[in-house]
């Protein structure tokens, strides 16, 4: 898993709520067989049209935005537990995606791929959304070590909550199954213990 | 200290507490499909690390597969890889799998209760949102991710965090035709689609105690869609019979032990939920959808409401409907009954009770796809099958289906489609479908009209 401290960026602002993952990645993709390619998928629907024109209309084809981190409405990632969306999102080149709220699930899958949720207010949601409208390439940094996210501009930061143990396997690029597995003979035990 | 059904079931299931950290939550049972296990069979083979317990794990497939023509080889080549996928890990794991044309093959979520393998007091877990279906049996079950699925598939175990406690309690008398899914259809209207997020709910009260087995899985399946990673009901009565001798639930003493057991499940009296609400039975009716997420559900007879945010308008502009429209009267031109919310015998009883005697509208094409291969007999058992065909509709065969259009089964672009299914997301049953969730009775009703009704003026 990939690495993550501290980035600076600018931002794609995505200001639709309850972004589910059928829009982030559309069920029809998901017949692959390698966590590979989904990217190119990334909000399809959103992205193309029926005959695969761009649709000029949605942020993701307006070249005045780019950035690696996406900005995005309340409630970000609900629906499906497909891992799918987390690996198109990474894989398009996102590192971070703030919001005012994420599903679990999604926001799991995300930690699981290296990509970091960031959960702030709706006020400073709503701050980020107006600076990067001011201007596309606004900078924001993102401090994992610190927990806190700051428009370089104006210095406006907040902070972010995440469990310490995500944060190290994070900080490190550790993932889940090392863990689980050296905890093999607790976890006999426990079974025997059941049975 | 008084527990919750949800904290009896989660502390006997702790391997261990990380300090300020997650849990260790050992796993009972583990259920896969062809879409969301590939890429952990092949995170295992990559790290060489064996499946750990493949004798808790079970298989089917059903995300990708046809409802039709189940004997000849899948026609889609994606999706003939990733089911021919599935059946390899399987065999190389020694993974039970009951694929395409085996007598147990059927929807996970439909399944794995009516063969047992469902328990009350277990945990359970799937690459999949709705496995929040099984909390019915006062299991814990949620979906997972990829990654978890080969965390699973590594320890047995997952690494989480203890999620806070959530009750809904729904008290009265249900007014007639008012069935399980409009039930929770009401609760996330009224609760919206994020309310369970961080949660695990327990439904409560008069409502769920008189719900059929059958009735409480739409319940719980649904849980995701107001947020929360699972919905329990507590086991009882209702609960012990309908396990009781299902293929592969205990047997004789083994089963009279457990059932000791489950019996001391119940959340104690006086115990304290971080979150409650309560609801009056009679408050509710058939309910529909008329947006873009399962919160946004109205009473049949209710109008579209008006609010003014860019969310909403967009999810309008894409069911091209208006603020304060009645949807009594819509012509709609495609009716879906099944998926892991209402594909068990009793939607398709509520359906044939409704259809006996009528005809299908000539406007309308209706899939009717049952959930298992076991259900698919059973409604030929009972007759109902001759119901469906005498009123002009052709049963398919199982799987998901139309729920999420991942096989040949797509509504097609700008299309409605009154579904039993459990999201109106864009495109969720084709690019640019249009989704109206309602129950099995209004969707039988629908089928019939080709247009929505006014259900409850037939009812009342």
């Amino acid at each position: 898993m990939d690495k993550f401290t501290k980035l600076t960026s600018s931002a794609l602002p995505l200001s639709i709520e309850n972004v589910d993952t059928d829009q982030i990645i559309p069920a029809r993709f998901l017949k692959a067989t390698s966590r590979d390619g989904f990217g190119e998928n990334l909000f399809r629907d959103w992205r193309y049209h029926k005959d695969g024109s761009e649709n000029k209309k949605f942020v993701m084809n307006n070249i005045t935005y780019s950035g690696k981190i996406l900005v995005a409405g309340d409630n970000f990632g609900c629906g499906s537990s497909r891992e799918h969306a987390a690996w198109a999102i990474h894989d398009y080149g996102f590192k971070v995606v703030v919001s005012s709220f994420f599903a679990d699930i999604f926001k799991g899958n995300a930690l699981n791929n290296g990509v970091l949720p960031v959960q702030v207010s709706p006020e400073y949601l709503q701050e980020l959304f107006n600076e990067i409208e001011k201007d596309a390439n606004t900078q924001i940094e993102v401090d994992l070590e610190a927990q806190k996210i700051t428009l370089v501009a104006t210095g406006a930061s907040s902070d972010f909550e995440i469990n310490n143990y995500k944060k190290t396997c994070l900080i490190n690029g550790y993932d889940d199954i090392d863990f689980l597995i050296s905890n093999t003979t607790e976890i006999e035990a426990f079974e025997n213990a059941k049975a | 200290m008084k527990k919750t059904l949800f904290d009896k079931v989660w502390d006997a299931h702790v391997v261990k507490e990380i300090e300020d950290g997650p849990q260790i939550l050992y796993i009972d049972k583990h259920l896969i499909h062809e879409v969301t296990s590939p890429q952990a069979f092949g995170e295992l083979e990559q790290r060489g690390v064996p499946v750990f317990r493949p004798d808790q794990i079970v298989a089917t497939a059903d995300h990708n597969t046809p409802t039709e023509d189940q004997h000849l080889p899948v026609k889609d080549v994606l999706s003939r890889n990733q089911l021919e996928q599935l059946t390899k890990n399987c065999n190389k794991n020694n993974i039970t799998l009951y694929g395409l044309g085996h007598k147990y093959n059927g929807i996970v979520h439909v399944m794995a209760p009516e063969l047992g393998i469902t328990q009350p007091g277990m945990t359970m877990v799937c690459g999949d949102s709705h496995t929040s279906t099984h909390g019915a049996f006062g299991t814990i079950a949620f979906g997972i991710g990829t990654s978890q699925v080969a965390q699973v598939f590594a320890s047995q175990c997952l690494l989480l965090q203890k999620p806070k406690s959530l009750r809904v309690n729904v008290n009265g008398k249900l007014k007639p035709g008012v069935l399980p899914k409009d039930v929770i259809l009401y609760v996330i209207s009224k609760l919206g689609t994020n309310a369970g997020t961080g949660y695990f709910c327990e439904y409560a009260g008069n409502v769920f105690e008189d719900m059929s087995m059958e009735g409480r899985m739409t319940v719980c399946n649904m849980s995701i869609e107001m947020g929360a990673r699972g919905g329990m009901i507590a086991p009882d009565e209702t609960t012990f019979e309908y396990v009781k001798g299902r293929e592969f639930a205990p047997k004789g003493e083994d089963f009279d032990k457990k059932e000791a057991y489950w019996k001391t499940l119940p959340t104690d009296e006086g115990a304290v939920f971080d979150k409650e609400y309560h609801f009056d039975a009679a408050d509710i009716e058939p309910m529909i959808t008329y947006g873009t997420n399962p919160g946004m559900g109205i009473k049949i007879s209710e109008n579209i409401p008006v609010e003014h945010n860019a969310s909403f308008e967009k999810s309008l502009a894409y069911m091209n409907f208006k603020k304060g429209q009645s949807l009594i009267n819509q012509e709609i031109n495609y009716v879906f009954i099944g998926s892991c919310t209402n594909s068990r015998i009793e939607d398709f009883r509520i359906a044939a009770n409704y259809i006996k005697g009528k005809k299908k509208a000539d406007n309308v094409t209706a899939w009717f796809v049952p959930g298992s291969q076991q259900v698919a007999q059973q409604i030929v058992e009972e007759g109902l099958k001759e119901v469906f065909e005498n009123a002009g509709f052709k049963l398919r065969q199982p799987g998901c289906s139309a729920c999420l259009a991942m096989n040949d089964d797509k509504i097609p672009e700008g299309e409605y489609c009154v579904s039993t299914s459990n999201r109106n997301f864009e495109g969720r049953q084709g690019q640019g479908a249009r989704t109206i969730l309602a129950s099995p009775l209004v969707a039988a009703a629908t089928a019939v009209e080709g247009k929505i009704i006014d259900i409850t003026k037939q009812l009342n």
